[in-house]
């Protein structure tokens, strides 16, 4: 009974770390709408300052000053960032903030190492709660009682925070509302940044409260993230208590589970929160948003097919594109393969993001399971490769379907959210199930056959296949169907008003999407001969994102530009340099800020002016600029 | 970093579309592998090492009288951009052989794109059997002591403690996976008294050390076999200690002796581990001397294991390349097969049978001196000693 109590404590202080942590990312998604992927990022440097502090001043009064110290100085960063960069881009469309924090995670894994050196750092105990407490011949570490009543506490500050003083009151009206606040004269600007600033300190607060079991190192930020966010998203945006008892439902299920199922940990959290979200679409304790008052098609730039010209031009490069072999040794044309096929991955999710207006998470999900398909057919039917390349990406098309059934009940942020979870599921079966899968070594020896092996076949076919999907595509977006889609995307309501099924129309959309992105797996499988549960991740699915915004989420096909910028430049930057996510990291929060509408979103606005200021017989100008889309 | 400066002219051909390969004709060109950005801690000392190797061979004249360059690429960690890396090395750079990767899965996936283009592969490494025996091929050597020799080194020890019941906790992926099977299986043969009565698989660099700590405890084990590493090893030491885990429990422990995890855990390495590491503050043999003094006198600091396989990946290549007096990969493979190579830790030689060295590693147990965590009664154990017969390894690895 007593190990039963111990380990219910055990799960308790795993909770609270993760709530200090969960509850302000909550607070900056609630009010800012900003998906702050910098958050584990916060948090990391607030164990690195504090471990420097801890090291430096001695003492019981030297130990938790340098953990406020640390968290403090970590909010002022946060200060720092949020005027410099996120004011600049509040305006710019839904989730393209994630896009600059996201920049700014790659620039501090790069200079957390230079800082603080490649080692990990184990810091000092807390002074007074160095040992264990007996309860009944078991130990509970002094530490995590004290993380334990910890929690509680802080979540008490912030309940009599924002129930007890006008700056809370304000937070929560702009959590429910933050265009009513700004009507009413409240000054968005600072309630903003203290908003950020609170959230941020809590970041670091949790990350400086790690010391004393932890090592410091330069992979915290991912370790936690990802968590935090399923946590934040269990308990419902925005909602304090949610995150709190999210963050001790993932502890305690958790800490019981292993004992049953030892290696329930890597996939637990997701299959709460799928399970969450299927029987609670708005997370526990959430709300259901409020419909959107701006539309986002009033926003853009009406759309519409490509001009004669235009289409002209983009043949034109095409065909110049065509023929790289000509001129290129065998590893650009690798290299072009790869960003061909990331091409077809990335306008794939664009379909879904911009013409659907559902941000997908997990969409390397689909682009997996395609490039699985064609290693199970290949390796264990062993068929010719012109059939696995057909048939493959039916096992994306098939998860699309299961998983977009689920997913499309959902919206906004709880509908990417899912559909991460799904693909985590998806990562974890792949990664666990070695007779089948081979686990993390992957399937090796998926090599194409004779007629594609040369670089240069491969690189055609790749180009060919991507200049298909994005021409079918952009057939689509100018469909009935893709009218019908944009108008779901545009007003559920009206839609559903005037006949239209909804959700059938974006669970197609779902299914068409995941099918596309599994005949960039498939052919992806066959560039590089293995195929590893890496393809299904989380980091591809945020490579698909960024290639997305970069390009610009508002226009027809700006992920084609996006996925060939982010791509090109990745491959190059990791070839040059070591530090190749301190420059990657720089040069997108420096799109973010240049291109605030994306690349081809800026240039089509560009485009767009110049044909406005000058008379109507000379559009000429604007031409091979548009050609880009 | 200083190999960067060559990166302008990689820069320049990969600009001019590869075809600028031929601009250095004269030197002779290893490309090689890492996680640098994703695993600094280990292949930070990893670079010094065969940086260290490069000046050493150039200083002695180079190979036959041409100069070594090693061009040296990340991987990020994931298998697919070290495929991209593999590639550019051997399409545009025109690099003799492949060295290097430290994860199983890229060393796989590197050795598979070996086999594939027909490419002299040394992997440095990488530590799963996969790759000399279920998915081994020709074209792939390994350097390092495999998954199945640590684990049978860690038997020898372990098999003469008296502990009956025992529990594992192994981060839950493929190296872990087989530490713990290899271990399982040759600790069962020779004490078929054994049970084993608990196993914890906290996800690799996710471990939340408390319940696991719990779990285990609770399972009431006279020994315990630790596979975890990094971050994870100091969260677990650090709960262990805490909650009283390791009192009155035998612990063996893979790799927890190499300084770049031993030495993160300061004043709270456990006593008494039997653990695989490199105590290179105790090795006393004239190779190992020389290499610590010419490490120390370049770096101005002590070696990690890192450093060492660094050291040996490119010496070994180095001396593979002499041999085979070209860079044809059929006769570098016929170079490597039963070459025999001098290592700071003695003659190491490459196996023809399945390409794996026969460099070994020190069993030995941790203890506390200074505040700081050693390694004491360590003894090297040759890797050759640790291998299944023959036999058996042919049955192991697919013909080639």
């Amino acid at each position: 009974m007593a190990f039963y109590v111990v380990q219910f404590l055990t799960g308790l202080a795993s909770a609270a770390s993760l709530f200090l942590v969960a509850s302000g990312l909550s607070i900056i998604f609630g009010v800012t709408r900003i998906v702050n992927f910098a958050h584990g990022a916060f948090y990391m440097i607030g164990a690195y300052i504090a471990f420097t502090l801890t090291e430096r001043l001695s003492g019981a009064f030297g130990f938790w000053g340098s953990i406020v110290l640390a968290a403090l100085a970590v909010a002022l960063i946060g200060v720092l960032v949020e005027m410099v960069l996120l004011r600049r881009i509040y305006h710019a469309p839904e989730l393209f903030q994630l896009l600059a924090t996201f920049g700014l995670t790659l620039m501090v894994e790069d200079l957390v190492v230079l800082i603080w050196g490649p080692d990990d750092l184990v810091g000092r105990r807390a002074p007074g709660f160095k040992g264990a407490i007996d309860f009944f011949g078991q130990n509970i570490p002094s530490y995590d009682l004290f993380l334990i009543a910890l929690g509680p506490v802080v979540l008490g500050i912030l309940w009599l925070l924002f129930q007890r003083t006008r700056w809370g009151v304000l937070v929560r009206a702009a959590t429910q509302d933050r265009d009513m606040v700004a009507a009413l004269g409240v000054n968005q600007k600072w309630l903003f940044t203290s908003v950020f600033a609170v959230g941020v300190f809590l970041a670091a607060l949790g990350g400086a409260l790690q010391i004393p079991r932890d090592a410091v190192h330069h992979a915290m930020d991912l370790r936690i993230i990802v968590e935090v966010f399923v946590v934040v998203v269990i308990g419902g945006l925005g909602s304090i208590v949610g995150a709190f008892v999210a963050a001790v439902l993932v502890s305690e299920l958790n800490a019981f589970g292993i004992l049953i199922f030892p290696k329930i940990s890597i996939i637990l959290v997701f299959l709460v929160m799928a399970v969450v979200l299927i029987v609670r679409p708005w997370g526990l304790f959430g709300k259901p948003e409020a419909p959107a008052r701006k539309t986002p098609g009033l926003t853009v730039n009406p759309w519409r097919p490509l001009t004669s010209n235009e289409r002209l031009a983009a043949l034109a490069a095409l065909i110049i594109a065509a023929t790289l072999p000509l001129f290129a040794g065998n590893y650009l044309l690798t290299v072009g393969s790869e960003i061909a096929i990331f091409v077809i991955f990335a306008v794939s999710l664009h379909f879904l993001m911009s013409v659907g207006g559902l941000a997908s998470f997990g969409h390397a999900a689909y682009f997996g399971l395609g490039a699985y398909g064609v290693a199970f057919l290949a390796k264990m039917a062993g068929l010719p490769m012109i059939v696995c390349l057909l048939l493959g990406p039916l096992l994306g098309c098939m998860g699309a379907a299961v998983f977009g059934f689920f997913a499309v009940q959902l919206s906004g942020v709880y509908f990417a959210m899912l559909t991460l979870a799904f693909a985590q599921i998806v990562w974890s079966i792949a990664f666990q199930w070695v007779s089948v899968t081979g686990g993390d070594n992957g399937i090796l020896g998926v090599w194409p056959e004779k007629w594609a092996a040369s670089p240069s076949n491969f690189y055609w076919l790749a180009l060919g296949v991507a200049a298909l999907v994005t021409i079918a595509l952009r057939a689509m977006v100018f469909s009935p169907f893709g009218y019908a889609l944009r108008a779901t995307r545009d007003s559920l309501l009206r839609t559903e008003a005037i006949g239209i099924n909804a959700k059938r129309i974006q669970w197609t959309a779902f299914v068409i999407a995941g099918t596309t992105a599994g005949i960039g797996g498939a052919l992806f499988a066959y560039l590089k001969g293995s195929v590893f549960p890496d393809n299904l991740g989380i980091s591809l699915s945020v490579d698909a994102l960024v290639m997305v915004l970069l390009g610009g989420v508002e226009t027809v096909s700006g992920a084609v530009i996006g996925a060939i910028v982010y791509k090109a430049l990745n491959i190059w930057l990791v070839s040059q340099t070591d530090l190749s996510k301190l420059v990657l990291g720089g040069f997108i929060m420096l799109i973010v800020v240049v291109f605030p509408k994306g690349i081809v979103g800026m240039l089509e606005m560009l485009a767009q002016r110049r044909r406005k200021s000058s008379p109507p017989g000379s559009p000429l100008l604007a031409k091979p600029i548009e050609s880009a889309e | 970093m200083q190999a960067k400066n060559y990166f302008v002219g990689a820069a320049f051909a990969l600009l001019a579309g590869g075809m600028a390969h031929s601009a250095v004709a004269q030197d002779i060109k290893i490309g090689e592998i890492n996680s640098y950005s994703l695993l600094p801690a280990f292949t930070e000392p990893y670079r010094k090492g065969w940086q260290l190797a490069v000046e050493e061979v150039n200083a002695a004249g180079g190979i036959n009288g041409k100069k070594l360059v090693v061009i040296s690429k990340d991987d990020g960690g994931k298998p697919a951009d070290a495929q991209t890396a593999a590639n550019e090395l051997v399409s545009s750079e025109g690099v003799a052989m492949l060295t290097g990767t430290f994860l199983s899965n890229i060393g796989l996936a590197v050795s598979d794109f070996a086999n594939q283009k027909k490419v002299f592969f040394l992997a440095a490494e990488p530590l799963t059997d996969a790759i000399t025996w279920s998915k081994g091929n020709k074209y792939t050597f390994r350097l390092r002591p495999s998954n199945y020799m640590q684990a049978a080194m860690l038997v020898e020890a372990a098999s003469k403690l008296p502990a009956k019941r025992w529990a594992t906790i192994a981060p839950n992926y493929e190296y872990g996976q087989s530490a713990v099977a290899v271990f399982k299986k040759l600790m069962s043969e020779k004490r078929p008294d054994i049970q084993w009565v608990d196993e914890q698989w906290p996800p690799q660099g996710k471990i939340d050390a408390g319940p696991v700590v719990q779990a285990v405890a609770a399972a009431n084990p006279e020994a315990i076999l630790n596979v975890t590493f990094g971050a994870d090893l100091v969260k677990l030491v650090r709960e262990g200690n805490t909650r009283g885990l390791f009192k009155g429990r035998e612990v063996v422990s893979f790799l927890t002796g190499e300084p770049e995890y031993l030495d993160p855990l300061k004043d709270e390495t456990p006593e008494g581990w039997i653990v695989t590491g490199y105590p290179w503050y105790s090795i006393k043999t004239p190779e190992h001397d020389a290499f610590l003094k010419a490490y120390q006198a370049k770096y101005n600091d002590y070696p990690r294991l890192g450093s060492i396989v660094g050291y040996q990946t490119i010496k070994s290549a180095a001396a593979i390349l002499a041999k085979a007096g070209s860079s044809d990969p059929e006769k570098l493979i016929a170079a490597a097969e039963g070459l025999s190579v001098p290592s700071p830790f003695g003659e190491i030689t490459f196996r023809k049978i399945d390409h794996q060295s026969t460099l070994g590693a020190y069993v030995g147990k941790t203890a506390l001196k200074d505040g700081k965590g050693v390694m004491v009664d360590s003894s090297y154990k040759k890797g050759a000693d640790y291998l299944p017969g023959d036999a058996e390894v042919e049955k192991l690895r697919p013909k080639d």
